[in-house]
Order: structure tokens, then sequence, then C-alpha cells
């Protein structure tokens, strides 16, 4: 397994995403919306005919900051079904130094749900996000 | 044959491929059950497949090996080191037997007993020395190719890409404003495009036939092998499905058809005792049901036995005794998908080793089906599988609401109306809405509300009619109805299939997701209280021609005139392309699919382009009219004034003040009962020899009446029906029944002149017509 890190900007913190577990960063073109859906589910979009599920993270987080105008998104894929998680910018791809490790301190509402735990990116500590759990979002929604 | 050997050796080839990693696996670990498993289903299949085919020494193999394995899977014997070592050197042999089989070459001859006996030493009653192989055939195998339908799927998605694109350049083209010249060849691309986005989107699609057609050889010789009697009924060959689902049903239905004929179907004596009709009935049918393919496989055999399965089930440990108590039939019913179990008494070269029923829903689960099992014991076990349309590709209407646009399944729709045509009434009562469409009443739903977007005053609604799966009617309201179009439905992701009012997602023309509407989900969701549907629904029958009050169809035809046609007598519209339609007997005929359908409304000359047809029938026969365009759904009530000669036309009525005339259904079928290709019983008209007119001019009307045509001296003519002269020439000799004389005037020469003037086509046909019923 590689051990290579996303750097992406979520909510306004620098977080990373596991590099082997994203399809692509694309910039996307305009969203169809599904009314009705979760909160966090920001519509349809096409990328090279497929239909990708457009998640909001910021929503899915519940960071509670108005979603910026950004058409930066990452493109996973989870179940078989492909993803493009919108985030505010995508800085580079680095070597993880070492494993994640647990999260000592405790984190606000959102971002526990969605941490797997604490990567060395280059010097900087970052939190390693759980792609598939920004796309579950909030329980409460999701259920 | 050659086919399906063929299939049947690229099957092999291929799980022997995949086995191979298995086979290793499982020599490590002899206690892995799920290598067993996968093991034993193979040597089965084989079994299975070698018995269609007649490969006796493949099959005493495979037969040995699943006896071995089937020891071990219910625990009577332990695979110890030799057992799995015999296993491997069978599953080797197997393998070349395969080869040998493909290449046309003969195995070096080699005696497969020692290999069956280390197997089966403990087992002497195995006698695998069968001594020549089909194989040695000595002919060359031809090779099929088999695509992995990932590389359709690439296929697909390529050509969706170039729409895309083209749709780009189209946008750039119009900006920039080049050339005529570009434009041409920028049309050409387009063509060429949407041509081989056609074919590829066929490529996937297959008629279930294709799963069906081995069917009837196969019952036919099961039942041999059995010793009973089956009939086979198969229905629905039409319908379409993704070729991946013809992939993976396939199996499961052979599985299916085997156990239902081995285990379900008694034979002819024990029927009868338990006063059955001697021959067992196997009914095998497809048909699309809203967002699924259903398939069911009904037999009227002797059920299963629910509580021989728990029994069964409680000895080989898969269900704890106190569990079983609980247990309701169904639930006993369905132990017969866990594997290693089986109620057939003794087990035979065709089933009955439990395996199968677990292979059966594993493939079905794997593309999202359900396989529901209802049986009866003594009467007989219904299977349905249920396969999801998702992959599929359906025809779907695209509508809009709240501005955004959206597709809902044609199989759903009944019926489209104008929100404030004159024969829709809409009242919102505290409120829930209520259209009343021609005094049948039912719940209003709008889709902008249910979507929770918002709703457009200024737009004239259409409303649709859905009749989902398992529910009432209802009527949609949506701001507007846009097209017809195919679409690749595939399925939407969980997040979004979490809001229950979508069955998946697909990419319309410009690029763009589209979410396919699940019309059950929106009755849910909309909290439609389902009235009944208070309609008397009269049973209308095509004999009937259009009455005041009988919803109609107003189209324009080719021709360009407004016409009416009822609408119980429709039943459906399909587009043709020009080269399915082909002159043939003086009569245009249509194919659409399988059928050949004699095409009204077009003249007697095939028309260049394709076309839109209506298909007709009478409840028997079909006729496909050729029209130009609908125009309304609409309910006559003015007064109908009938025209007087027999004919296409029928009648004239007023619609919003304006005349349409009305389709003759009668007139219509009448021209077509005596059809040739149909009926051997048709009037026989003779012609004079050497008359241009006659051959060129006047054959086609009178063949289209339903006439054969003879002339003088041939077979018939001296009993025809009817002959034709022109006026002033020699009758033809007696013993025919009329004669009609044609005159060149217009008018009749005088009051004793019967004569019909040669292009008084209505007098004509109505002459013919009389005489042709006089008959009849």
């Amino acid at each position: 397994m590689s051990n290579l890190l996303l750097i992406v900007c979520l909510a306004g913190e620098r977080v990373a995403l596991p590099a082997d577990e994203v399809e692509a960063v694309v910039e996307i073109e305009g969203i169809t919306p599904v009314p009705r859906s979760a909160d966090h589910v920001a519509g349809l979009t096409a990328l090279r005919s497929r239909v990708l599920t457009v998640i909001d993270c910021a929503a899915s987080l519940q960071a509670g900051a108005p979603a910026t105008v950004t058409r930066d998104a990452v493109v996973v894929v989870a179940d078989g079904h492909p993803y493009a998680l919108l985030v505010d910018g995508v800085e580079d791809v680095v070597e993880a130094g070492g494993e994640a490790r647990a999260v000592r301190t405790s984190l606000s509402g959102g971002w526990r749900r969605v941490t797997r735990g604490t990567v060395d990116a280059q010097g900087d500590l970052l939190l390693l996000i759980d792609p598939g759990a920004l796309i579950a979002g909030p329980e409460a929604k999701a259920a | 044959m050659d086919d399906l050997i063929n299939d049947f050796i690229a099957e092999c080839r291929e799980m022997i491929d995949t086995l191979g990693g298995e086979i290793v696996a499982w020599e490590a670990a002899p206690q892995d059950r799920e290598r067993l498993d996968a093991i034993f289903r193979f040597v089965h299949t084989i079994k299975g497949n070698c018995g269609f085919f007649d490969l006796p020494r493949l099959k005493a193999l495979s037969h040995a090996a699943e006896d071995a394995l089937a020891a071990v899977r219910s625990g009577k014997r332990v695979a110890d080191h030799q057992l799995v070592s015999a296993v491997l050197a069978i599953i080797d042999r197997i393998s070349e037997l395969v080869q040998a089989l493909e290449t046309g070459e003969t195995l070096a001859s080699e005696d497969d007993s020692p290999l069956i006996e280390a197997l089966t030493a403990a087992k002497p009653e195995e006698n695998g020395a069968q001594g020549q192989s089909a194989a040695a055939h000595g002919r060359t195998a031809v090779r099929t190719i088999r695509l992995p339908v990932d590389l359709l799927d690439r296929m697909m998605s390529g050509v969706s890409d170039l729409v895309l694109a083209r749709n780009e350049l189209a946008r750039r083209l119009r900006e920039s404003s080049a050339g005529v010249e570009v434009e041409a060849v920028f049309e050409r691309v387009s063509a060429t495009i949407a041509e081989m986005r056609d074919a590829i989107t066929r490529t996937r699609m297959q008629r279930i036939d294709n799963l069906f057609s081995p069917l009837p050889r196969m019952v036919r010789d099961l039942a041999a092998e059995t010793g009973k009697q089956v009939v086979l009924d198969i229905d629905g060959g039409d319908v379409e499905l993704d070729r991946e689902m013809i992939e993976m049903i396939r199996d499961p239905l052979t599985h299916i058809v085997r156990n239902a004929i081995d285990h379900g179907i008694e034979r002819a004596s024990e029927r009868e005792a338990a006063g059955k009709p001697a021959a067992g009935r196997l009914a095998v049918c497809a048909r699309q049901a809203g967002n699924q393919i259903l398939i069911e496989i009904c037999d009227d055999g002797r059920g299963i036995d629910g509580d021989a399965l728990v029994r069964k089930a409680i000895a080989s440990g898969v269900l704890a005794e106190k569990r079983s108590e609980r247990l309701s039939t169904a639930q006993k019913t369905a132990l017969i998908f866990e594997p290693g179990l089986s109620t057939a008494a003794e087990v035979t070269a065709i089933s009955g080793r439990g395996v199968g029923m677990d292979v059966v829903r594993a493939n079905i689960e794997r593309i999202g089906g359900i396989v529901d099992v209802d049986s009866k014991p003594g009467e007989g076990v219904r299977l349905t599988l249920r396969v999801p349309m998702t992959l599929t590709i359906i025809p779907a209407l695209t509508v809009s609401a709240g501005g955004a646009n959206y597709a809902i399944p044609r199989s759903a729709i009944e019926e489209i109306v104008r929100a404030r045509g004159e024969s829709v009434r809409i009242e919102w009562v505290g409120g829930t809405g209520i259209a009343t469409i021609r005094g049948r009443r039912v719940p209003l739903v709008s889709l902008a509300d249910v979507l929770g977007s918002e709703q457009k005053e200024d737009v004239e609604q259409s409303l649709i009619l859905l009749k989902p799966t398992g529910a009432d009617v209802y009527a949609l309201a949506v701001d507007a109805v846009h097209d017809h179009e195919e679409l690749v439905v595939k399925p939407a992701s969980p997040a979004v299939m979490a809001a229950g009012l979508y069955a998946g997602t697909t990419l319309a023309d410009d690029g763009k997701p589209v979410l396919l509407l699940d019309p059950p989900g929106i009755a849910a969701s909309a909290g439609v209280v389902l009235e009944r549907d208070d309609r008397d629904r009269q049973e209308e029958t095509a004999d009937k021609a259009v009455q005041r009050g009988t919803p109609s169809l107003l189209f324009r035809t080719m021709q360009g005139a407004k016409s009416l046609l009822p609408l119980s007598a429709i039943e459906r519209i399909e587009d043709v392309a020009a080269d399915s339609i082909k002159l043939s007997g003086g009569r245009l005929h249509v194919a659409v699919g399988e059928a050949i359908l004699p095409l009204e409304g077009c003249g007697a000359t095939p028309p260049e382009h394709g076309l839109r047809i209506l298909r007709l029938t009478d409840g028997s026969a079909q006729i496909a009219y050729g029209f130009a365009e609908v125009v309304d759904i609409v309910t006559p009530d003015a007064e109908v004034r009938p025209v007087s000669a027999p004919g296409e036309v029928r009648g004239v009525t007023l619609i919003d003040g304006e005349q349409v005339e009305i389709i003759d259904l009668h007139w219509l079928f009448a021209a077509h009962a005596a059809d040739p290709s149909r009926s051997g019983e048709q009037p026989v008209c003779l012609l004079p020899h050497g008359d241009p007119w006659m051959d060129n001019i006047l054959r086609p009307i009178v063949e289209s009446a339903g006439y054969r045509v003879v002339r003088s001296g041939e077979p018939g003519a001296a009993d025809a029906d009817v002959a034709i002269v022109s006026d002033g020439a020699e009758a033809p000799a007696s013993g025919i029944a009329r004669i009609l004389r044609l005159r060149s005037d217009i008018a009749p020469a005088g009051k004793k002149d019967d004569s019909i003037h040669r292009y008084d086509r209505a007098a004509l046909l109505g002459a013919l017509g009389a005489s042709g019923r006089g008959k009849a």
C-alpha cells in the first residue's frame, strides 16, 4: 500500500485524504440538484459519461461555514458508486511520514466522525479523513 | 448445437482458469468449506452440461468427483490428501478433455477408470470406463469471440463522450458561423456518431429469447431421461434485457428448470393418482414490470416439502433445532436456498445435491435481483426472478418540473393530457388535488411539490397518468413534457436513493445527468390516498367504431389530414425505419420486431424515410398505420356525419371547430382479414390478359382489397369470385359469380349501365368488397 496523501482544503482546514482511494481530482462543471435528498448531497454531475454524486463536504461535516463557491472536487469510488467530494482547494500529493495515529485530542462534532487519525505530512500534522464517512454524511440525515 | 458446444467449452475454460487458484488453496486447506463449494459447483456444472451434450467421458469423471465431494460436504468423508489428489487429477483430466474437444484432437486414448477408482476406492459402484470420448469428432472447433462486458461498457462510454464532444462542437460552430461545407461535414460526423451510439447501445441488449431458446430441447431431453411427460410453455421472449443480465440469469434458469423437472414434476402415474393431467406443465415467462424484469418459472408438480428441508437443515447443522420450530411455511420453503440442502430422496445425474439453488440465489443477488419462491404442496412451485432494470436501456419520457429535467419510465405511463384540456377538471379538496379526466377521478400529485421545488404559476401544466406496479393510477402534474428517449439507466448512489423518489440516473443527450423518477416512490412520498378508479372500464373493442365519448387519438395522417382512431384499438406507437418497409404482393408491409404487419395510411409506395406507425389491433390481427404526428387525445362529442362510400374514412366529425376524419377500423381490418399471407381462403379476381392499365394500376387495388388475382387460363380462373373487364370487352366464360365492368367515361352510358368508372376507387372497392364479403 502506498502511503501517499492528497492534501486538500476542507471547511477551512488543511486535511489529508488517502491518495490510493482517490481516483482523480476534477473541476466540476455544473451540478444537477437532487431534490429531497440529504443536505450534504449537492447533486449529480457528469464526468466522462459517468454520473457522479456530488457531496458537499462542508455540509457533511456540519461545519456551519457557508459552502464556498467551489468547483474543485476529489473523485472517489465507494461501494461501486462514484462520488465527487467538493473541497475548497487541492494542494498537493505528499508521502506520509509513517502510519496514521489515533487522535488524542477531542475533535469537534463533524470532524470526529470523518477522521481516521492524524498523519505526518512533511512536517505538518494533519487529520486523515475517511472519504466513506464524508459520503455517509451526518448519521441522522443519512438514515 | 455447435454454438452451444462452443459456449460450453468457453465456459469450462473460464471456470478452469478461475478454479486454478481455488484448487491450490483447497489443497493447502482441505477443510475450507468455501473452496470446497466452489470446486463442487464446478464439477456439478460440468456434469449437468455433459448430460446435455452427451459427453460420457466428462460426465463419468465429473459425476465421480461430485459424488466424492458431496460426501465431503455432508461430512461422510474427510478431505484427506489422497482424495484431494484424486479430485485434482480428475479436474486436470477434465481440462485436457475440454482442450481436446476444442481443438478437435483425439485425446491419447487413456482410460479414465484408474482416476475414478482412485477417487471412489470405497464406492465400487462407479463405472467410469467409458471408452470413447465425444472429443474424437475430428472436426476443427469454430472459435467464437467472447467480449468482456467491460469492453462494451468502455465503448459505450466512449461513444457517450463523442456525443458530448459533438454537442460542444455544434455550439462552437454556431457561434463561429463556419462555412456551409464545414457544417455539411459536421452533419455527417454527427449522423455517424448517432448511428454508432445506436449500434453500441444495441450490442448490450438482447432479447430474452436467447435465454429461452435452449429450453425446449433441454426440457425434452430431461423429460425423456426422467421418464416424465412435460409440456413447456414459454412467453415473453421479446422482453429485452441487458446482455450481462442475460448471461447472469442463464445458469440460474437452467438449474431451476432442471430442478422443476427432476424433483417438482411427478411421474405420469403419480400425477394421475393425484388427479392431475399426466403431462406436467412447466411455464417460463418474462415480462417487464415497472422497474424490474420478472422471470417466472412455474411447475405444477408436487411442490417443495418444507418439513423435509427443515429435517435436512437440522441434520447438516445449518439450522438449530430450536429455531426450526418457529419457522413459517415460507421460511421453511426458503431453506431451499441454503447451500448443501436438497429434498431429493435420491441423487440423480440431473440434480439433487442441493447445489443449484444456492448458486441461483447468489447469481441473481449479484446483479441486484431477488429470487422468490412460492410453493404449494401438491400444486407446484412458482419461482420468480426479479431483475432490476438498472443497467438496462429503457424507453423514458423526459419532463421538467421546478426548472429541472427528469425522466419517467414509459412502462408506467398510461396517458398524457393537458391540464387545461377540455376533458380535464382539477379540483383542490383540503389541500389534495383531484383530477377528473373524462369522468375518471384520480389523485393529482404535483411533481414540483413532491420535489419541494418552486411551482411556476404561469406555465400550462401537463398531467401524466401513471400506473405504477402494485398501485393505483394517479396523475402527476409536470411543467412540460419534452421528449421520448431511450435511456441507459445506471444505479444511483445510496445517498440519492435514500430520497425514495428515484429509480436511477441517466445521461441526457446534452451530457447532463438526469434523474429517473420512481412512480411508486412518488406516490408514497406524496401520500396520495389512492381512490378507487371510479370510471367504469368499458370493454372497448376495435369492432366498435368511434362513438361519441370514446377516447380517441387525434393525429395527422401522412396526407396531412387530421384523423381519429379509438385509443382502445391502438396497441402502441412505434418508429420504423424506411428499410423495414417493403412492397410485397401489391401491398406495403412493415417489419416490426419479428412480426410483419400490413402497413396502411401510406398509399402503395414505400416511403423514403422512416416513419411512425400506430399498431392497431382488433384483438387478434394487427395492422400498422403510418402517420405524421400525434395531435392530441380527445373525446369527440360532436355529431358524426358518415360518408357514404365505404373506405378508409368512416365519417367526419368536428373537433374544436375543425373537421376531422374518423378512420373506419372495420374497413381497415376487413380489408386485411383476407391477408394473403394468413388466409388460404381469399376471394379470387379474374383480370384479362395483356391490359397494362389493369396490370399496373388496377391490380394493386384489387389485391389490397384482399383478392388473389388470376388470369384467364390459370388455375382458379374458371370459378373466380369476380371478374373485371373493360366496358365493351368480351365477358369471360360463365361460372364466375360476378362481373364488374369498368368504363372510361365518367358518366354512365345510361340508366341501365351498371359499370363503374375506372378511377372511381371508392365504388370499385365497394363493389369488390361486396363481392368478397358476399363469399365469406
